[in-house]
């Protein structure tokens, strides 16, 4: 059983009524992670209109993630990236079965509570869009509806989780269509788990402390999760995917699923695409089933991409000193 | 002979589940193991199989790209125990309904005779957490987690109903063939998956 409590008391996200005639709550830690633990080994794909959804739903997504526009095309318009529109969100929550996610600015609570009004089914406070608060992320206690929040290390993830976020992502770096960074936060962050890991098995507390210190964290947190061995809620990789191959590479990582924001419908031949990395998330441990889903795509057709070295702005940045 | 149980590995909470069924053998005292099961082969060597809860549409999807669709349906027609969760209970239904969308074209198991709605309760922000009794199988109190759940509004004659919330069927049985709208795997209480274990292990020998 992997630890869905790490409860709030008195989290104003909590609420306790009856249904009908029986007792029920809803927005416990049980219930926010366990959605999240649903999404487990599969693709969450951005979109932007109902069309985009459905082939999403089509190939075997998981779920949704509503955007004005993709990180890609946010990159290239500037300006200041806002939630989608809510009329967009309501569309796609109306044509598909499976879970609709969508964004708010960093620390931005009044979008965030305006999406789990529209009853999205989980919020990502992401970097995509242009952070409102570059010192405070949302305090996720006081939502209902789950959040998933990014993170390029350990200390990064922690924070984040303890704000309440139900759900980490690597940030990556969005709309690159390169997948360098998501892959080296992946490795960071599983890099520092084995360090508090052997750490708490060599009982040694000072320096398991001393490490709560550096990540600016609780001790408690540290210590549950060096326990565990592992980030204490379902992590995925996001920010730069584009083909099969990424997708299966990040899955061998550890990482328990995929974000594709861009690369899919900054590509071509979106269609395959969807359904090749769907395929490659799923069976990322059989070879020639990851090359078959390689085939399914054509590399001319892939998002052009960008070296990280030389982006003007770099999104991962974003409320990471938070 | 030794048991062996399998955890439908397509998509979903599959090490949720192997856990529980884990605890589950070992609190029975039972000689036996859990693995999880993703191509026809591994699914063709298990004695009993959980599929656990996660997209039905994704798990539906891919089940049928590898080919192991036909090879559940096949083995649970022989009389293979199955626990469907949620995701699970969808798959091995005849119909799907979506509470918002209606009628939906996805590949299902088509073994179970009840009439399903998906996402019955309402989205992500409406999943909820009650106490319910399955106690027909011995279980007088479960913490059901309920997490954009299914329910069932009809069965067919030959389906026993395990549980209701208010008026919603929320678990059923038909012979080997169990279904649950909630997630046991999200708790600790192992009292459901015991159950199923045993059930797997009295039909086995």
């Amino acid at each position: 059983m992997l630890p869905l409590s790490g409860e709030r008391v008195n989290a104003k996200g909590i609420i306790s009524e009856k249904l009908d005639s029986l007792d029920t709550i809803r927005g416990s830690s049980t219930l926010k992670r366990g959605f999240a633990h649903m999404q487990k080994n599969g693709v969450v794909m951005d979109v932007t209109n109902v069309e985009q959804a459905l082939i999403a739903q089509e190939a075997g997504a998981v779920s949704v993630m509503v955007l004005d526009k993709l990180p890609s095309e946010v990159r290239k318009a500037g300006g200041v990236a806002r939630t989608a529109s809510i009329k967009i969100i309501e569309e796609i929550m109306d044509s598909v079965t499976i879970p609709v996610m969508a964004k708010c600015r960093i620390g931005h609570v009044s979008e965030a509570l305006v999406l789990q009004e529209t009853d999205v089914d989980m919020i990502d406070e992401s970097e995509v869009l242009t952070p409102a608060d570059e010192l405070r992320h949302i305090w996720k206690w006081d939502l209902t509806t789950p959040v998933v929040n990014g993170a390029r290390s350990l200390a990064e993830a922690l924070r984040r989780i303890e704000e309440g976020a139900s759900m980490i992502r690597t940030k990556g770096e969005p709309g690159t269509g390169n997948v360098a960074e998501a892959i080296t936060h992946i490795k960071k962050v599983n890099d520092e788990l084995r360090t508090i890991k052997s750490i708490y098995d060599s009982g040694d507390n000072q320096d398991l402390v001393r490490m709560a210190r550096e990540f600016k964290v609780s001790y408690d947190i540290v210590e549950q999760t060096a326990k565990l061995g592992r980030l204490p809620v379902v992590n995925f990789a996001a920010g730069g995917i584009a083909t099969p191959a990424d997708a299966a590479y990040l899955m061998s990582l550890g990482c328990d699923g995929i974000f594709v924001g861009s690369g899919i419908f900054s590509a071509d031949d979106a269609q395959e695409r969807a359904n090749s990395i769907v395929l490659a998330t799923t069976f990322w441990n059989e070879s020639d089933k990851v090359k078959e889903a390689q085939k399914m795509i054509d590399e001319r057709q892939s998002i052009h991409g960008l070296d990280v070295k030389t982006l003007e702005l770099r999104m991962q940045d974003r409320g990471g000193s938070a | 002979m030794s048991l062996t149980i399998g955890v439908l590995a397509i998509q979903g909470d599959v090490l949720e589940n192997v856990l529980s069924v884990k605890s589950a053998i070992d609190a029975l005292d039972i000689d036996g193991t859990v693995t999880s099961v993703k191509t026809p082969d591994e699914i063709s060597k298990v004695d009993g199989l959980v599929i656990p809860g996660g997209e039905s549409t994704t798990i539906g999807q891919l089940s049928v790209t590898n080919g192991s669709l036909n090879v559940l349906k096949e083995k649970i027609e022989q009389g293979m125990p199955v626990l469907g969760i949620c995701a699970g209970m969808i798959m091995l239904s005849k119909t799907a309904q979506d509470k918002v969308v209606g009628k939906i074209d996805q590949p299902l198991l088509d073994i179970l005779d009840i009439k399903l709605e998906r996402n019955s309760f309402g989205r992500q922000r409406e999943s909820f957490e009650s106490d319910i009794s399955l106690n027909s199988i011995g279980i007088p109190s479960f913490n059901g987690v309920f997490i954009r759940a299914p329910s069932i509004s009809d069965v067919g004659s030959d389906v026993e109903v395990l549980s209701k919330f208010n008026e919603k069927i929320v678990a059923v049985r038909k012979n080997n063939i169990i279904g649950v709208a909630f997630h046991p795997e999200l708790t600790t209480d192992i009292s459901l998956h015991k159950y199923f274990v045993n059930l797997t292990n009295t039909l086995k020998n």
